[in-house]
């Protein structure tokens, strides 16, 4: 009986316990890919001080319109450093701002339908039955529609907005996360320790939400940063064909969308900027989930 | 001797097995269990073996209510546990506990070993908090590591410990009947010895009852009082345990107990290999289901049932031989 017991470490005291997992934290950190991190915290930084780091004001006009007027061109200012668009706006500030609201929507969208797809999927899986049939008659119903053609449609249903396009981002994508947690809890419940709880009596509420969930919170989380940039292209899709966020509050989107009927003038910038700063971001997002996915799949972590 | 704790009178567990699709037809039945009776009474131990599909995990599933028995009862303190409904469930779910055999499995990775057994005690809310973390550093002792390890996570424990773990989370409600669901088959033999010896000592503390089951035949032999043999859902034999070791008399348990690794080298044994493969459960041979593998096989075996018959005391065998 001795001999495995020696085998107890002392376990470490509770604050030592606490630095450990931040110590531990840190580490997982400090691995992480430095491109993806970095943009992702300076388009946070940027979004979050926008209304200090902005030059000018967003929605109003700071030049005669007919001005283009970029640092780099003759008679160009840096005082608007990369030119005015068609309502002499500031194109830098505007793109400071649309950060904000990129940033809001895809990551309110995403987690909003992260939590109805992880919730409708964990039940559909765990339930089974009749719980399952009807939510994955419904995903697989929602699948079969291009998510930007129901994306537009529900912008043209519901009064446009903010919290519209949330709201449009979570219907559109909840069913990424329902499809593949079910599949995870179908396995996850013919596991011993959800057998033990269902013994011991533990009622499906508590099964589910204690046993289940935070054992499916590692491919949730996978699926949450490769949601994160196209909920941002869905949302710049949108400004894009304008059913998005409406105007004058600028998003990346409606910028392009603006910008439209200049793309063989010369005021590139007007298409550019915010293409480079959707493209960015969605590819740090993407690269990000990438290693994520990689540094949480239980088979590749301790490597 | 006292009335038995549990009592599972012609146990019954047939699954459909169907064509499949929208409007599928039950082709046939697997008949997992299939007419068995046992009892286990106060402080005891009943093992239970057989090898793989002959329905002991079916068993073990039926007592711990996770399936509904097709036909036959089990009697639970003088109770159907068929009929529990409601607060007398939960009372059974309390007393009857399990321990599985894959430690690794059994244990949820997300959660610390303080939360794992204290569960049972929210799930029925026997405690108050404080009350908990006392009880939970009282069994943890009780089956050998230290109280403070409640803190931790599964992973960062050994196969034996995380089993240790699994029995402190059976005993937290005061378990009465304990299955053991091959509890030592994923141990490394170093550690079987310790695992078994806390149990019995567990047993001998708090008068716990347990049903063992086990393919190794030298686990289940030393620590079970009475054995009971299975053979494609049906059971062939049982006996006390020494009188099951010294003297099989069905040809099946004298074939397991052949095979199983002798405790000394120079023990002069009858030496007896069966041939064959377990018949399917879907379509078991008519007459005596060993028949078709029995070195003693005679033509009635092949027509009728042998039924259970008593030839010493306690010891019943499913044989025409006796």
């Amino acid at each position: 009986m001795a001999s495995d017991q020696i085998l107890v470490t002392s376990p470490p005291s509770g604050a030592e316990h606490v630095s450990a997992v931040a110590h531990r934290s840190l580490a997982i950190l400090r691995e992480a890919p430095k491109l993806p991190v970095g943009i992702i915290l300076f388009v946070a930084l940027v979004a979050i001080f926008a209304p200090l780091l902005a030059p000018h004001d967003a929605e109003t006009s700071v030049k005669p319109i007919k001005i283009f007027a970029p640092a780099i061109y003759a008679g160009g200012t840096w005082d608007t450093a990369l030119g005015t668009d068609f309502q002499g706006r500031d194109i830098l500030s505007r793109l400071i701002y649309g950060a904000r609201t990129s940033l809001i929507i895809g990551l309110l969208g995403t987690v909003f339908a992260g939590i109805l797809g992880v919730t409708l999927g964990i039940v559909s899986g765990y339930m089974g039955g009749l719980w399952d049939q009807v939510i994955m008659r419904i995903t697989d119903a929602k699948l079969a529609l291009p998510s930007l053609v129901f994306g537009i449609f529900l912008a043209a249903v519901l009064s446009p907005g903010l919290w519209t396009i949330i709201l449009i981002l979570m219907i559109v994508f909840w069913t990424r996360y329902a499809r593949v947690i079910r599949g995870e809890v179908l396995s996850l419940r013919e596991r011993d320790f959800v057998k033990l709880a269902e013994v011991t009596g533990a009622g499906k509420i508590r099964v589910m939400f204690r046993h289940i969930l935070p054992n499916i919170m590692n491919t949730a989380m996978v699926l949450f940063s490769l949601t994160v940039g196209v909920a941002i292209i869905l949302e710049a899709s949108l400004s894009f064909l304008g059913v998005g966020v409406p105007p004058p509050t600028p998003t990346w989107g409606n910028m392009l969308a603006d910008a439209r009927p200049t793309l063989i003038s010369e005021r590139w910038t007007l298409t550019v900027a915010p293409g480079i700063c959707i493209m960015l971001l969605v590819l740090a997002a993407n690269l990000l989930g990438d290693w994520m996915r990689v540094r949480l799949d239980p088979q590749l972590r301790n490597r | 001797m006292a009335d038995a704790l549990l009592e599972a009178q012609d146990l019954r567990k047939y699954f459909p097995v169907t064509s499949g699709g929208m409007f599928s037809r039950v082709k046939g039945y697997v008949k997992a269990v299939d007419g068995v009776s046992f009892s286990v009474y106060p402080g005891e131990t009943l093992g239970v073996v057989g090898e793989s599909g002959c329905g002991k995990t079916t068993t073990s599933k039926l007592v711990l209510t996770q399936e509904a028995p097709t036909s036959g009862s089990l009697i639970f303190k003088g109770k159907d546990v068929a009929q529990l409904r409601g607060r007398e469930l939960k009372e059974y779910r309390q007393a009857v506990q399990v321990v599985f055999q894959d430690p690794f499995s059994s244990l949820s990775p997300r959660m610390r070993v303080g939360d794992i057994i204290s569960e049972p005690l929210e799930v029925h809310s026997l405690m108050s908090r404080q009350g908990i973390k006392n009880h939970v550093g009282e069994v943890l002792e009780l089956v050998g590591l230290p109280a403070d390890v409640s803190r931790l996570f599964p992973h960062e424990f050994s196969g034996g410990q995380r089993q240790r773990i699994a029995i402190a989370r059976a005993l937290a409600t005061n378990a009465e009947l304990i299955v053991l669901d091959e509890p030592v088959s994923a141990l490394d033999v170093s550690i079987r010895a310790h695992i078994l010896t806390l149990l019995e000592e567990l047993q001998k503390e708090l008068g716990i009852s347990y049903v063992f089951i086990g393919h190794d035949l030298a686990a289940v032999a030393h620590i079970s009082d009475r054995i009971a043999v299975m053979y494609l859902g049906k059971i062939v034999e049982t006996a006390e345990s020494l009188e099951l070791s010294n003297n099989p008399l069905h040809p099946y348990t004298k074939a397991l107990f052949a095979a199983s690794l002798p405790s000394h080298p120079d023990e002069d044994r009858e030496e007896m290999a069966i041939s064959g493969e377990v018949p399917s459960a879907l379509n078991p041979p008519p007459g005596c289901h060993f028949h078709t593998r029995c070195p003693y096989y005679m033509e009635r075996c092949s027509e009728e049932e042998p039924r259970l018959k008593e030839v010493s005391q306690s010891h019943t065998v499913a044989c025409f031989l006796y």
